[in-house]
């Protein structure tokens, strides 16, 4: 199985910074249309990461004029430019998609430094 | 889709790699090689042409007299699996001569022979696609049957080929017009396009096919 791990290894990115469940992240999504290419961005709460090696994804879900917008990126997908990790949150859950159900204040995600304090 | 060269491996497993493109394309990991000719069989004296090929080294008790007699003849090792590739003609080849990966390039087809995964006896739904009964609706223990088999008295009997019930699985299999996505030379490992058949750690052989 060396090869394999070899061969999926190669495929990965390192670049990616680490990030959880609840964290606020931004995604640098690379967009081809045609032959031009630009880069749009996806701002909102990490619900989960899927592990793997190059089948590893993470859920990006925000609120979009009122409508929640879930997006599943592959983490090694060269299509990701970069990802800039925002805030982290502090959850109990590994996966919240609690989340879900909850609008407005009550779906507020305090930060892990005021937990601290 | 015989008469073709192609190269003795093993599957190792499935991943998925990311393309030039960007998508992601589901690929098979093969072992494959290298393969030391081991006897050139010729039409004049053989009756048939072909190459045989040995695959994975292994140690000389572990091998029958016979066999081990045919390889010492050789003289470039003990192999595990000895196969051969029929050719129109084998001219050039001689014995000794290794056989790798060298004769493939990234997107090209090919067609890999292997013994598919035994699924013990199995029914038809499995088996031959059919449809089966109703989940619901009043239907009771009659849900993955075959339905009927035949008429009555005229003919009397089952058409032979039926399609029933039985064993499925562990039987040779080809697929063919497989991709290669990438081939790695220096490990001796080929990068194909979706499934091919067997388990992980089966014996598979990759042919060249014919344009």
């Amino acid at each position: 199985m060396d090869l394999m791990k070899k061969i999926e290894y190669s495929q990965m990115r390192m670049d990616i910074p680490p990030f959880k469940a609840g964290d606020t992240v931004k995604v640098h999504v690379r967009i081809i249309e045609g032959d031009k290419e630009r880069i749009q961005m996806f701002e909102g709460v990490v619900l989960c990461r899927h592990r793997g090696t190059t089948n590893a994804t993470f859920t990006v879900r925000k609120m979009s004029d009122g409508v929640g917008v879930e997006r599943i990126f592959p983490l090694h997908s060269p299509f990701i430019e970069r990802v800039d990790v925002l805030s982290e949150g502090r959850v109990r859950r590994s996966r919240i998609f609690y989340l879900r159900k909850l609008r407005g204040k009550a779906s507020r995600i305090k930060s892990k430094n005021a937990w601290d304090n | 889709m015989s008469n073709t060269l192609g190269i003795l491996g093993r599957k190792l497993g499935m991943s998925r790699i990311f393309g030039s493109d960007g998508m992601v394309i589901p690929v098979t990991v093969i072992q494959a090689g290298p393969c030391p000719i081991v006897q050139v069989k010729e039409r004049s004296r053989d009756g048939y042409s072909a190459l045989q090929v040995g695959f994975e080294d292994t140690r000389a008790t572990k091998l029958t007299k016979p066999a081990k007699g045919h390889l010492d003849k050789a003289g470039c090792g003990y192999f595990r699996h000895l196969r051969e590739f029929r050719l129109d003609t084998v001219d050039g080849y001689e014995v000794g001569q290794s056989l790798d990966l060298e004769m493939f390039s990234p997107g090209e087809k090919v067609s890999i022979t292997g013994k598919s995964k035994g699924k013990g006896f199995a029914g038809v739904v499995k088996r031959w696609g059919f449809r089966g009964g109703a989940a619901s609706h009043g239907a009771e223990k009659i849900h993955r049957n075959a339905g009927a088999i035949g008429c009555n008295t005229k003919p009397g009997r089952v058409i032979k080929g039926k399609k029933m019930a039985g064993h499925l699985g562990a039987r040779q299999t080809s697929y063919k017009n497989i991709e290669i996505v990438a081939v790695r030379a220096g490990d001796n490992v080929l990068l194909v396009k979706g499934q091919i058949p067997g388990p992980k750690n089966g014996l598979v052989i990759v042919r060249k096919q014919q344009a």
